[in-house]
């Protein structure tokens, strides 16, 4: 009944129990961030290390209140400020961090396999992909499977539409396998640009305008356009990508009238969702990063666990 | 594995067990002022809620009820992995209250060690009182039950177990050896 990893690299490699027992303990640890005395002795001892080679508020800071929370010594690293601007390799970085005896190193790296390139390397510790590249950003898909069963009591059977930059998001990787493993039906939407050739062989129906993609929908999940990378060479302005892919109140209408409205942050606000939208009544957003906490509790208390891992 | 279970207590037999706990309770207490009934997660919670019932009859008033999961307070999570969690749900303040905390099987206080840690980080309760339906001894903390349905010697190697029905009514007590 003991969780069967060792790591966390991706969605991919997890089971429909896996996810399940992680949503479940997730519950179990919400309570916990809702008390005066927001703090639990489970992870007393414990050295959890974030190791940062990208930009990351969200991510970053909820690994740390999750750690901090269930009393584990949270130390974080930002590539910026460490000697990987003195030249020092990842692995020898890792190794050196590794030599100091943490029991999990949370990473996030621009380079997709970062994480597995380490998990296969390190043996001491376990390791959670906090986003690599354009691959995975399993605790982020897992934060939205959490706030879609908690609104919908469920998530087998239901639609949900994903619109923005199929082709460069590592949340959409991950919530595709994870929406698909739990049993829900998945579109995704966006420019011709932003759709990678053969995304269908992942599970999804592919649409090429917003209107049709979230038409009848239970969930509309935007995605951030990644102003600093993308935006400017594969859209021809932001304007135009707003006026036909962006989330207002006239097309959210099409969608469900129970319909909620998810982003992993941070939004462009009057790019891929209108403000009235982003504040709107539909909106789970805030709740998205209230649940990654609790979320991130449970994937380090499931790692954390003393028996023999595969 | 074919253990050889024998029944040690059946439903009447802790029916009134917990009548007489009820008793017990309220003449300790002096009444049913400030208290407040908590189950440990699972069996306790159930028993907590035969309990308050037991506690009604006598007294016609309801006792605020919670249940707590003492996973997450657990010292053995380096040895025994990571257990499949529960829910802690205390929906009242615990400050200048006496706590009941109710529990099926009292063996070596680890559990209770827990679930007082875990009831002391939702405030200060006046008084913490410990209810069990049955205590088979072992202790490896100085802990001691205040009330007790049965007193019932074991060795290390047996098992006692609470059966509870669909409705998670106590259905019997058995007591398996190896």
């Amino acid at each position: 009944m003991s969780f069967p990893h060792k790591h966390i690299l991706g969605i991919e490699h997890l089971s429909r129990e896996d996810i399940e027992l992680i949503l479940d303990t997730a519950e179990s640890f919400k309570e916990v961030n809702r008390r005066d005395i927001k703090k639990v002795p489970t992870l007393r001892g414990k050295t959890v290390i974030n190791l940062f080679y990208e930009a990351s508020t969200r991510t970053r800071t909820s690994f740390e209140i999750a750690g901090k929370r269930m009393s584990a010594d949270t130390i974080n690293i930002s590539a910026s400020a460490s000697s990987v601007v003195k030249g020092e390799t990842l692995e020898d970085t890792a190794r050196n961090i590794e030599a100091m005896n943490p029991d999990i190193i949370v990473m996030r790296h621009s380079a997709s396999g970062a994480p597995h390139y380490l998990a296969q390397r390190l043996t001491g510790c376990s390791i959670i992909n906090a986003g690599d590249g354009a691959h995975e950003h399993p605790s982020q898909a897992l934060l939205d499977l959490f706030t879609i069963r908690e609104h919908k009591g469920r998530i087998e059977g239901l639609t949900v539409a994903i619109v923005g930059d199929i082709a460069h998001s590592r949340v959409v990787r991950s919530n595709i396998y994870a929406l698909n493993k739990m049993g829900a039906k998945v579109r995704v939407a966006g420019p011709g640009t932003m759709i990678p050739p053969g995304i269908e062989r992942l599970g999804v129906e592919v649409f090429h305008d917003i209107e049709e993609a979230i038409r009848g929908v239970d969930v509309v999940m935007m995605l951030r356009i990644q102003l600093e990378r993308q935006g400017n060479t594969l859209l021809p302005t932001l304007r135009e990508y707003s006026r036909f892919f962006g989330l207002n109140t006239e097309n959210i209408k099409l969608a469900r009238e129970d319909a909620i409205v998810m982003h992993p942050g941070p939004m462009n606000r009057g790019v891929e969702i209108s403000s009235y939208v982003a504040d709107g009544l539909q909106n789970v957003i805030l709740e998205q990063v209230e649940n990654g906490v609790a979320v991130r509790m449970a994937l380090l208390y499931l790692l954390a666990g003393g028996e023999e891992k595969l | 594995m074919a253990n050889k279970a024998t029944v040690i207590l059946d439903r009447a037999g802790i029916g009134r067990a917990l009548t007489r706990i009820a008793h017990e309770v309220l003449e300790k207490n002096k009444g049913i002022d400030d208290l407040v009934l908590v189950g440990i997660r699972t069996g306790g919670d159930h028993l907590a809620a035969q309990l308050r019932e037991s506690i009604r009859e006598i007294e016609k008033e309801e006792l605020p009820l919670g249940a707590v999961d003492v996973t997450m307070y657990r010292d053995d999570l380096s040895s025994r992995g990571s257990l499949p969690m529960g829910k802690t749900d205390i929906p009242f303040a615990l400050d200048g209250k006496k706590v009941i905390l109710v529990d099926d099987v009292l063996y070596t206080g680890r559990t209770i060690r827990a679930a007082m840690d875990a009831l002391i980080d939702f405030g200060r309760p006046r008084a913490i009182q410990l209810a069990v339906l049955i205590d088979r001894g072992h202790r490896e903390l100085p802990i001691r039950a205040d009330y007790v349905g049965r007193n019932v010697p074991t060795s290390r190697e047996e098992q006692v177990r609470v059966e509870f029905d669909e409705a998670r009514l106590p259905l019997e007590v058995l007591l398996e050896k190896p």
